[in-house]
Formats: C-alpha cells, sequence, structure tokens
C-alpha cells in the first residue's frame, strides 16, 4: 500500500518544550485517519509542521513517497495538502467566495473575476454536498458553515489530502452528523483525511485508522476496526479511564435557587426565556438539556447579572436576586463557570495568578485600601494551582499561553474556592480531553456533597445523564420536563429537546 | 520573563541607535560632518549647566505628556489628544495664576491642580463618549485638539486679555519658577515642574501596577467582557481611565505654564508636546520608568539639535529630519524586534 503522505520521526521544539518527539504518522490514500491525544499533547503542532508552519528539528516529511521541504503553507498547498484550522481563518465582512479566492484570485485582465469564481465555488460546493451559498457573507453564516467555506477553500486550492484539527469541538450534534457525511463524500472522491480528535467516538464512527500521540511522544498507530473506546483512552491517557461518573444518590436539601416565571431578551432584543420556572436545591445536580439557542445563555446571564430580565424574579437561599449587578450576584454567593472561557472566564493577557482574583482582587487579604498584595495573590494561586492540578510554568505565565483544558481548570478553581451556594456551570467540558472531563465532573460531584447547589448546561447528552441529579429540558425559553436520568435515554432527550410533550415520548417509547 | 524585560530595553536602545546612525548617514549625504554634528548636539544638550538646565525644563512637560499616553495605553485606550488636554491645561493654570491673588502655598498647588482638572475634563468627554455610545476614543480625541487650540485663542484674546496676543504674566505666587535653579542654570528656564513630573511618574507606576484601581483599569483594557463578568463596572472604568489620562496632560499644560513660559499666547499650531508624547510613551514601552528615559532622550535631542545649525553648521530641517528618524525607528521597532527573534532562534 501506497502512503500518500508520510511523517517520519519528526521532532518539534519549542523554548523550554518539546511538542513532538519521535513522532510518525503514515496516511493511506482514501482513508481517513484519526490522530488521538490529550490537549497538549502536540497534536495541532505535528499537523502544523505538515502544513509548513513549523519546521521540525528532526524527521522527515513525504509526499507520495518524494521526500518534501516544507518550508511555507505554500508549498504544502502545491503539494495537495490543506488545512482546516482549530480556529477559523476567515475575514467576516467578506463572502464566502470572495474569502476563498483570498491570496489566489483569478483574474481576466488584471480585474478579478468575481462571477466565475463564485460559480466555481458553488459548483464545487455543490459536488460534495457542502450547501454553502457562495454569495453569503461569513458574518451571516453559522459556524458549522464557516467550517464548510473552509473546506471549500482547500478543495478550491486543488488540496487532495485534508487535515481538520478538532473539526466538532464547535459544532452541534446535527452540525456533526452532516460533517461525517461530507466527510465520506470527500473520501470517495478520492481524498485522504487526517482528522485530529479526541473524542472517542467520532473515530469510531467514521476513522479508518489511528494514530496515538501522549505528551509529544507517539504512541503507534491502530487498526480502528480492531479496537475499542476503551484501548484508545487508556492509551492516549496513559491509564485506564473510567467514563462512568461514580456517584451516590443525591440528598437534595433546602432550595437554593428559584426562577419564577423569568423572561429574557437577547442582545437582538428577541425574547429568549419566555416565562422560565426552575428550582435548584442544595446537594443536587440539576442538568439543563437542550438544543444550543434555547435561552439557556440568557438565562444563566439573567441569574447571574450580565443581562436584564425583563419580567419574573429569581430567589438565592429566598432572597431577590433580580436584575442585581454582577458583583452583587457574585457576592451572594454565586459561582459561574462561563460557556465561553476565553471571552468572559479569563483576562488572557493576565498572569494565571492574576485571573485567580478576578472577583476577588477589592477584598482582603488580597487588597487593603486599593493596594494589592501581590504575595497573598500569588501564594493563592500556587495553592489552587497544586490542588487542581493546573499545569503551567509558573502563576506568573499569562493564562493565553495555557492549554484549554488547563484554563478551565483554573477557572474551575476559582469558582469553586469561593464557595458558592450556588454553582453554574455552562459547557464546563467543551473542547477538553477525557482526563480533564473525569477531573471536572468529579469536582461537580464533590462540591454537590458538600452541599452546593449546581446548575449544569450542557449539549452532550452524555455529560448531562452522567452527571445529573434531574434533568430539566429546555426549549424555545421554557422548561418543558423534568426527568430523572435513570428513567431516560438520549433518545427520549432528543426527542422532548426538540420539543415534543413528555406525553409523546412515553408513547414512543412504549412502542419500542 | 527575564528575556521579556531585556527585550523591552534592548529594542528601544537599538532603534535609537539606527536613528542616530541614519541621521549620521544624511549628514554625510548633504556633506556636512556628522561627529561634528553630534558633538553640537551634545554640546547644546549637556554642554554647560544653562544647557542641561533647558534640556530638564523640556524634558518635563515630555515625561508628563508621555505619561498621560502610556496610561491610556496600558488600559486598552489610545488618547491622541494629549495635545488638546495640554493645551486646556495650560489655560486653566494662567487663569488661576492670574485672576487669584492667594498665599503661594495656596495659590501653586490649586493652579496646578485646576491645570489637572481641565485636562481630566478634557478626558473625560472622549472616556464618556467611548464608554457611553461606543465612539471611538482617536476620532473624539483629535477633534477635540482643535476645539481646544482654538477656543483658547478665542478664550485668551477677548477673556484673559484685552484683545491682545497673550495674557498677562502670572503671579509670582503662582509661579513654578526659582531663583535658585535659575542661578545654578546660568538663567536657563529650569523650574521645580520636574519634581511634579517624577512625582506623576512614581503615581502611574503605583496606580497600574500595586494597585486595585489599577487592575481593574487594565482588565478593562485587555477584556471587557471578563470584566464585566468579575463585576467590574466596565462603562466607569473607560471613563476613569481617560480622565487620569487627561489629567497627566493638563499637568504638561501647567508646566508650560507655571513654569516655563508664565504666561500663554495665541497660537496658530499645536505645542506639539501631546504628539511628541506618544512617540516618548512607545520609546518607554509604556511604562513609568520608560517614559521617563524616553523624554529624557527626547529632551535633550529637542534641546540639543538647538545648537547644531550654529555650531556645526547643520540646517534646522536636517535636524529634524533626524529626529523624524529616530522616532520612525523607535516606531518600527517591532521590526528591529523580529530580527532579535531571528538572532535568537539562530544561536540555537
Ligand atoms: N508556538 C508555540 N510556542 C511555544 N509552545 C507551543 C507553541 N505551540 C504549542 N506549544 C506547546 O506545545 C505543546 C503542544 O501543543 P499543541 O500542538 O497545540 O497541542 P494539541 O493540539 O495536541 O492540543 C503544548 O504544551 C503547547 O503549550
Ligand atoms: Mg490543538
Amino acid at each position: 500500500m501506497d502512503y500518500v503522505v508520510e511523517m517520519l520521526n519528526i521532532r518539534k521544539e519549542f523554548p523550554g518544550i518539546v511538542a513532538n518527539d519521535d513522532i510518525t504518522i503514515q496516511l493511506k490514500k482514501g482513508e481517513i485517519h484519526a490522530l488521538l491525544g490529550e490537549n497538549g499533547a502536540g497534536k495541532s503542532t505535528l499537523m502544523n509542521v505538515l502544513f509548513g508552519l513549523y519546521h521540525p528539528e528532526k524527521g522527515e516529511i513525504r509526499v507520495k513517497g518524494k521526500p518534501v521541504n516544507m518550508t511555507d503553507p505554500n508549498v504544502a498547498n502545491d503539494h495537495g495538502i490543506g488545512m482546516v484550522h482549530q480556529h477559523f481563518m476567515l475575514v467576516e465582512p467578506f463572502t464566502v467566495t470572495q474569502n476563498i479566492i483570498l491570496g489566489a484570485e483569478p483574474t481576466s485582465m488584471g480585474k478579478i473575476d468575481l462571477r466565475k469564481a463564485e460559480k466555481e465555488v458553488q459548483e464545487l460546493s455543490n459536488k460534495y454536498g457542502l450547501k454553502v451559498d457562495a454569495r453569503a457573507k461569513i458574518q451571516d453564516i453559522s459556524v458549522g458553515m464557516q467550517q464548510r467555506v473552509e473546506i471549500l477553500k482547500t478543495l478550491y486550492r486543488g488540496a487532495d489530502v485534508l487535515i481538520f484539527d478538532e473539526p466538532t469541538a464547535v459544532l452541534t450534534p446535527q452540525e456533526i452528523i452532516e460533517l461525517m457525511q461530507i466527510m465520506k463524500s470527500l473520501i470517495a472522491e478520492g481524498k485522504s483525511i487526517i482528522l485530529i480528535t479526541h473524542k472517542l467516538k467520532e473515530i469510531m464512527q467514521i476513522c479508518d485508522r489511528c494514530t496515538v500521540i501522549r505528551k509529544g511522544k507517539g504512541i503507534g498507530t491502530v487498526d480502528v476496526a480492531d479496537s475499542s473506546v476503551d484501548e484508545l483512552a487508556s492509551l492516549m491517557v496513559g491509564r485506564d479511564v473510567s467514563f462512568k461518573t461514580q456517584k451516590t444518590p443525591a440528598q437534595p436539601k433546602e432550595t437554593i435557587l428559584k426562577v419564577n416565571n423569568l423572561h429574557v431578551k437577547d442582545s437582538r432584543k428577541v425574547e429568549m426565556v419566555k416565562g422560565l420556572n426552575l428550582e435548584v436545591r442544595a446537594g443536587e445536580i440539576v442538568g439543563i438539556a437542550g438544543v444550543d439557542g434555547n435561552g439557556q445563555s440568557e438565562l444563566i446571564e439573567a441569574i447571574t447579572g450580565l443581562k436584564k430580565a425583563q419580567k419574573g424574579s429569581i430567589e438565592l437561599n429566598g432572597k431577590a436576586i433580580t436584575n442585581l449587578s454582577p458583583r452583587k450576584v457574585t457576592e451572594s454567593g454565586v459561582g459561574h463557570i462561563p460557556q465561553d472561557r476565553h471571552k468572559f472566564g479569563l483576562v488572557l493577557d493576565f498572569p494565571i495568578g492574576e485571573n485567580i482574583v478576578l472577583q476577588t482582587y477589592y477584598k482582603k487579604p488580597y487588597s487593603k485600601y486599593k493596594v494589592l498584595n501581590y504575595k497573598e495573590i500569588y501564594d493563592k494561586a500556587e495553592k489552587l494551582i497544586k490542588e487542581y492540578d493546573v499545569r503551567t510554568p509558573s502563576v506568573y505565565t499569562k493564562a493565553r499561553a495555557l492549554s484549554g483544558g488547563n484554563q478551565q481548570k483554573a477557572i474551575i478553581s476559582r469558582e469553586v474556592d469561593r464557595s458558592p451556594d450556588l454553582l453554574i456551570a455552562a459547557q464546563p467540558t467543551r473542547g477538553l480531553d477525557v482526563g480533564a472531563i473525569e477531573f471536572i465532573h468529579q469536582k461537580l460531584i464533590e462540591e454537590r456533597d458538600k452541599g452546593r447547589a449546581i446548575l449544569l448546561v450542557s449539549f452532550e447528552l452524555d455529560e448531562i445523564l452522567d452527571v445529573s441529579d434531574r434533568i430539566a429540558v429546555v426549549f424555545d425559553g421554557e422548561i418543558v420536563a423534568n426527568v430523572k436520568p435513570e428513567e431516560t435515554n438520549e433518545q427520549k432527550l432528543g426527542l422532548l429537546m426538540a420539543g415534543s410533550s413528555e406525553e409523546k415520548v412515553g408513547v414512543v417509547n412504549d412502542l419500542e | 520573563m527575564t528575556s521579556n524585560k531585556m527585550f523591552n530595553i534592548l529594542v528601544p536602545v537599538i532603534s535609537v541607535l539606527i536613528g542616530l546612525l541614519s541621521g549620521a548617514v544624511i549628514m554625510l549625504g548633504f556633506g556636512y560632518n556628522p561627529i561634528e554634528g553630534y558633538a553640537a548636539l551634545w554640546e547644546g544638550a549637556f554642554g554647560d549647566m544653562y544647557f542641561v538646565g533647558e534640556t530638564v525644563r523640556q524634558v518635563t512637560p515630555y515625561i508628563l505628556t508621555g505619561l498621560a499616553v502610556a496610561f491610556a495605553f496600558r488600559t486598552g485606550l489610545f488618547n491622541i489628544g494629549a495635545e488638546g488636554q495640554v493645551i486646556v491645561g495650560w489655560l486653566a493654570a494662567i487663569w488661576v495664576g492670574i485672576t487669584f491673588d492667594l498665599p503661594m502655598y495656596i495659590h501653586l498647588p490649586f493652579a496646578v491642580i485646576v491645570a489637572a482638572l481641565a485636562g481630566a475634563i478634557w478626558g473625560f468627554i472622549p472616556g464618556l463618549l467611548k464608554a457611553r455610545l461606543g465612539v471611538h476614543e482617536v476620532i473624539v480625541t483629535i477633534m477635540l485638539n482643535y476645539v481646544a487650540l482654538y477656543s483658547s485663542n478665542a478664550l485668551i484674546r477677548s477673556v484673559l486679555s484685552d484683545n491682545q496676543d497673550k495674557t498677562d504674566k502670572i503671579a509670582a505666587t503662582a509661579s513654578l519658577s526659582s531663583e535658585w535653579l535659575q542661578n545654578l542654570t546660568f538663567f536657563s528656564r529650569m523650574h521645580y515642574g520636574i519634581l511634579i513630573a517624577v512625582f506623576a511618574a512614581i503615581i502611574m507606576w503605583f496606580l497600574i501596577e500595586r494597585t486595585s484601581i489599577g487592575y481593574e483599569l487594565k482588565s478593562v483594557g485587555y477584556n471587557q467582557h471578563a470584566s464585566k463578568y468579575a463585576g467590574m463596572n466596565v462603562q466607569r472604568n473607560i471613563i476613569l481611565a481617560m480622565v487620569i489620562s487627561g489629567a497627566f496632560a493638563g499637568l504638561a499644560g501647567a508646566m508650560e505654564g507655571l513654569g516655563t513660559y508664565g504666561n500663554m499666547s495665541v497660537s496658530s499650531g499645536f505645542t506639539n508636546l501631546g504628539f511628541d508624547g506618544i512617540a516618548v510613551a512607545l520609546l518607554g514601552a509604556n511604562t513609568a520608568i520608560g517614559v521617563i528615559l524616553a523624554a529624557f532622550l527626547f529632551g535633550a535631542l529637542k534641546v540639543g539639535a538647538l545648537n547644531m545649525p550654529t555650531e556645526a553648521g547643520v540646517p534646522n530641517e536636517l535636524v529634524d529630519i533626524i529626529i523624524a528618524l529616530i522616532i520612525f525607528f523607535v516606531a518600527s521597532s517591532y521590526i528591529i524586534r523580529w530580527v532579535l527573534l531571528r538572532l535568537k532562534k539562530g544561536e540555537k
């Protein structure tokens, strides 16, 4: 069997860290090859080496058997290698076509021939079933659509080998299914794919082979058909991983959070939360299940004071906190692990230590008469990063330099350490690897057992079913059902999330 | 960490050296002796006590406008309006200086504080517009520079004087100038303002690096969403940052009004103190100590350059070009940063 692309014994160093150490990956023609590893294992680095963005200290890259010196992305392009990056590289106000031809504009007599390009892009999109409108502006299309534009971009430039860097991290379940269809049609047209991921289910579903790297070292390549989720997980993490979270039954006590007939509008003034009622008691985890965009974000923002409620009330420990400022809400005992950790959770340019006191910097002992006490701040940070195993060179490192999992652990340490009566966790494990997910779930359960009320919002049904003691299904701004995790399953939840009533779902279940 | 700090020192030093070097090339190209030229520059800046005094006098407002721009920059804002804030500060200082009759220990601090307040108000306007309406501070501050220039001209003519081109001299009780300093420096115009400037630099450092106020201001500058999430008042912090920045620039105006000139004249153009403050802040890497050092360099260049035409025959225009070149290389310091990084990589 010939390989279309081979990376042999690649070594790539960054100052103070070996990101890739003797890694070999060989891609067969027409296969989907998974590149599996925890966050920070060196997957993106390896692919950036292949794409010509980084230059390896050692090792060889071969394309169709011939050694190639990948000096820059143009060389990679010329050899038919295209990359769909983890963070999209698109110009928002431009149209799809303009973005695709950017840097390779087809011209006729010195003028860009947009019409022709639009036609080509549209044809390409239709051929692979991408359903992209060549004339739409990037800012008007969904994240999933933007990703397809990135795919189109590589195809337009004649890529035969496509690298996907964690493509599913930003997608909804429905979009993930569609992406998998697209990948299959790409393979059918003779392309080859490297899929970077740490989601084991996806690998089992769609990949042919899987190369595992751990802490920068190549662990090996396995045939997916001969492997299992458990094997892949232990290869990736280096130990056995428990997928089922261990917990005892909840012992709910007094009501901590009470939301009554809440109405909230989003930034476009569209009502997103429409008369929502919810209760969370001490010592229980209530999971909010729902498709993205059914009012979850607005609900959380209203509770935490980031958004005004139009109507209704929010009570914490029996006291109204409706429309208080974020600071007042925080001080009255609410912790919040925000959905978007880069936007809300961290000041990326602050050292990790200063991020640890983001809500408490103005209080003793961190400051006195408005003068900061750095010793106290960094002592606290040292303590927390040890306790929560946040991997960072030091507490003085900027938050930006940490991997996603470690950033999230830092946020969680900060929020949990304040011992809030109510802890809101919004998508707490999004984009994280199994090791980190396991850790975070355990933390949430630990906090529950200490008698805190926990509100978990997640789009991952696995997570909801696994961690919650009670599930509230949200649809169109209302809680449409309250179910127990042990009395339901993914199918039933899926139907409820799509707006079916509880009775109907019950009937469906009975017919099965 | 340490290598980063070294970089922050190395880059401006190299920029200045390259600037001086290209200035030398230009002088050579036009047939002047660069060694003579720079000797005259040095002589003109530090040659005797008079020149030292004049250099210090020029450094004083540079420190303050540099601090104004640097402070705004550290909090995520770009204050192009230091120029206008200098003008209103100057005008306010003169107004207090000529209208009130008070003992010195009240009159002088009063005038200085009112100048800072005037600058602060001039910073408050763009701050408010940015915080409330999202209007970009660069546009508003540029416009306010003109408003400051022309309205101060009008006020000098019609309110602070009787249709004259300049105001009266301020009362001695509001003056920063000192006979002792003047005697020490052969009657240069050096005044006590340098103490205020250095003190202001210490305040800036303390505020930004050591207080929870600075922590908030920086946080809002870096990430408004996270700051709001953390319970900070984003709008108030934006306004506060512009107000403090404006106050520093207003103080620079007081230096000119209460120290150097003792009055204010109608002017057809800007003082350029505010614009040069941008270069000072840039060269000083937006830190307090950096601003002081950069202000010294700029002050020395500015004052020393006056000596180049007389001593070395280098025409004024060429002197301006040389200074502009230095600023250019400082401004493009990222190129130098890049080259240094490359070299460092090569070493490995
Ligand atoms: N440009 C860089 N400079 C320094 N270190 C880097 C850089 N890029 C990645 N790293 C480090 O290399 C390691 C591997 O990172 P990465 O390849 O992004 O991991 P993955 O994609 O598997 O999550 C991490 O420890 C990361 O901090
Ligand atoms: Mg990555």
